[in-house]
């Protein structure tokens, strides 16, 4: 069908077309001779504040870019500007780093909502939409937004790691979960059909939901465990995932436990719920865990902590937020590094989706980045781990959904 | 999904003990409603208005408990010290905040209340963080009775709701405050005239609404744990239930509390499955306001003209 947008946007492609060749010469908007200047939402303020330390780690890294001489002798600068995880807001936002500031591209802005409310528009003006700090599996879809990708393992991987668990342990499993009444909880349970299987989707006996608005959860969970399920994937953001761990415990319901890797804080998750009720959680984890001793003596762990020592405050160490800036950016940096002296939009866009067994610092052994046309999913690995009661214990090996 | 969910119910684990179980997390959720449905009562017998910043300033005496708790204080003296604090508070935001707004139209008064209500979440979340802490409980142990429905604390909840009931009714129904305090609101000129400091009592609806607010914020944070946004759900099914019950009475007001924590539980297990249950809930409420537009238990106010 023709519509009055596709008429101008065909258009505007043509005009790209013509003053392509002059285009690729010029300069890039925001790319000049020493600097390179990109932009990112993050919310500083609001409800998911907690996030923002994510835009002070990429902030950080990038300071320590460029104390080392920048790349291929142009200096980095992020323009980070809150958006109150308000997507009215990023619109805002956005639109001023693209026409006010002149951003070559956007880099890492957080959450699911505020990166969908401006990925038609980035789309449309061909801006890449680097790494966006979400879980949501709409933004590894390279055929409709070539322009727009992820960076962690989406919830449909995830929940797909899950079912390919469950189905390879325990074949015969009766499964119940609760998910958040949203695009996070469709995702999840569209990756865990996927994950078990066709033949074995009916073994899912029992599905609950619960909107962010509702106290608790403890009505759901009641529900779920008489369905009598020996499975439980628990897709909630922390405070419901802890009531729900709480609750299965309390009413004396002792499935096989599954957690987004969303809720695997134990500051905010297991020790709310109880460590003792949270013993025998299962997860799944790609990044080490800052606070887990085992790593102390590990190379890419002592990068991290060099860098937080250097460049973030001593508490910033812990928070799992900053080893998420730390390697988002150095998965950034790499992408830049590869594009040499080609830094139009085209060629950002075409390094992003060509990184190839790229490894970070922080990401558990064994995992590696890779990218390609067609999977715009940097990481897809992850390992299962399971709560002792004081921390996290890796076990079996590496899972890709 | 959703069919299979509420057979499931029917058929898996025994389905009385399922419903016995529904009930009682209705229940104990009904009890914070009830006490919050309280706390609107208070300041809307003052002033006719709902008071909007009611759940975020519980939240914040909340938080005022967890700081005296972390800082070493037994349980109970915390709690009596945030209650009493969070009374004058009260009284100082009416005097300080609200007094300004007595003669202005009730729309401004009600933007006052969610400007109150944006700020103590943002000085929350500034103050204290916006990650999710648990809250202790002062009834620790195994579940009373001897059943295995309702938790220790579950149970405190629903003792302490009937409680504050008990004494909002005997302050509204035997003492000469109480009594002052309606006639302010109900005939203000008439008040004033026969020496009620009718502006005082404003305040003290605000502080005794304050009072109220903490206790059901320390009850509820047990359960739905402690963050700047923990209210923000409560407070909505607390004013369904005011205004189910009649937002005028005290009794009806808790009442209506208890009922929307089980309907909407009740709803969800077996009627409409979770993902409606909540717009249900509220169908009933308005079919039953359509029918008694005062509430069940409301006085119905009949206007000479």
């Amino acid at each position: 069908m023709i519509t009055r947008r596709s008429l101008l946007r065909s258009g505007a492609a043509a005009a790209a077309a013509l003053a392509g060749a002059r285009a690729a010469r010029a300069e890039t908007p925001g790319v000049s001779d020493t600097e390179i200047r990109i932009g990112q939402t993050m919310p500083y303020s609001g409800p998911a504040s907690a996030y923002g330390v994510i835009g002070k780690a990429d902030l950080a890294y990038f300071t320590m870019i460029n104390d080392m001489g920048g790349i291929n002798g142009r200096r980095v600068t992020l323009i980070s500007l809150d958006d109150g995880y308000s997507p009215p807001k990023t619109v805002e936002q956005t639109r001023r780093l693209v026409e006010q500031e002149g951003v070559a591209f956007l880099f890492n802005s957080l959450g699911t909502a505020p990166c969908a409310a401006v990925r038609q528009y980035l789309n449309d003006n061909r801006i890449p939409q680097l790494f966006c700090a979400t879980g949501a599996s709409l933004f590894a879809d390279p055929k409709s937004f070539p322009w727009t990708m992820g960076w962690q393992p989406n919830y449909r991987t995830e929940a797909g790691i899950f079912g390919k668990y469950i189905a390879r342990t325990k074949p015969d499993a009766k499964v119940a979960i609760l998910t958040q009444n949203d695009g996070f909880g469709k995702d999840y349970l569209i990756g865990l059909k996927d994950g078990l299987g066709p033949e074995r989707v009916g073994q899912i006996v029992a599905a609950a939901t619960y909107e962010t608005s509702e106290p608790t959860v403890d009505s759901q969970i009641v529900t779920l465990q008489g369905s009598g399920a020996d499975v439980f994937v628990i897709a909630a953001t922390p405070k419901f995932a802890a009531q729900a761990i709480r609750k299965a415990y309390d009413v004396g319901w002792t499935p096989l436990r599954l957690v987004t890797d969303v809720s695997q804080s134990i500051a905010s998750v297991m020790k709310p719920a109880g460590v003792d009720k949270a013993k025998g959680v299962v997860t799944a984890v790609y990044g080490k865990d800052p606070t887990d001793a085992r790593w102390a003596d590990d190379p890419g762990f002592k990068a991290y902590a060099e860098f937080i020592a250097k460049y973030m405050s001593p508490k910033d160490l812990i928070d799992s937020n900053a080893v998420y800036g730390f390697g988002a950016t150095a998965t950034m940096v790499q992408v830049l590094r590869q594009c040499g002296g080609d830094l139009t939009r085209e060629n950002v866009m075409r390094q992003a989706a060509s990184l190839k067994d790229f490894v970070l610092p922080m990401t558990l052994p064994g995992i590696s980045i890779n990218t390609s046309a067609d999977n715009f999913t940097p990481i897809r690995q992850e390992q299962l781990a399971t709560f002792d009661g004081q921390g996290w214990r890796l076990f079996g090996e590496l899972l890709a959904g | 999904m959703r069919l299979d969910v509420h057979l499931c119910a029917l058929v898996g684990t025994p389905p009385v003990s399922a419903f016995l179980h529904q009930l009682a997390s209705g229940l104990a959720l009904g009890g914070v409603y009830a006490i919050m449905a309280l706390a609107l009562v208070m300041i809307f017998q003052a002033t006719q208005l709902v008071n909007f910043a009611q759940g975020e300033m519980a939240m914040f005496s909340t938080y005022f408990a967890w700081r005296l708790i972390d800082l070493g204080w037994p349980y109970w003296r915390a709690f009596a010290v945030t209650v009493i604090v969070s009374f004058f508070g009260g009284i100082a935001l009416e005097r300080i905040v609200v007094r300004p707004f007595a003669n202005a139209p009730a729309l401004a008064s009600v933007i006052v209340f969610i400007g109150l209500a944006l700020i103590f979440n943002a000085l929350a979340g500034w103050l204290y963080g916006y990650s999710v802490t648990d809250f202790p409980t002062p009834f620790d142990g195994p579940p009373w009775f001897g059943q295995r429905y309702l938790s220790a604390h579950e149970s405190g909840a629903i003792l302490v709701s009937l409680v504050v009931l008990a004494a909002v009714y005997a302050f509204f129904r035997f003492t000469s405050l109480g009594l002052a305090m309606r006639a302010a609101a109900q005939n203000p000129t008439s008040s004033r005239l026969l020496g009620v400091r009718v502006g005082w009592m404003l305040a003290l609806g605000w502080g005794l609404a304050a009072a109220i607010g903490a206790i059901a914020g320390m009850m509820a944070a047990p359960i739905v744990y402690l963050d700047p946004n923990m209210m923000a759900g409560i407070l909505l099914y607390a004013f369904a239930g005011a205004v189910l019950g009649g937002i005028d009475n005290p009794f009806g007001a808790a009442f209506g509390g208890f009922a929307v924590g089980v309907l909407e539980n009740l709803m969800g297990a077996y009627v409409v499955g979770s993902e409606v249950k909540l717009s249900v809930a509220l169908a009933i409420i308005v079919g039953v306001l359509a029918w008694r537009p005062s509430g069940l238990f409301g006085r119905r106010i009949v206007a000479r003209v």
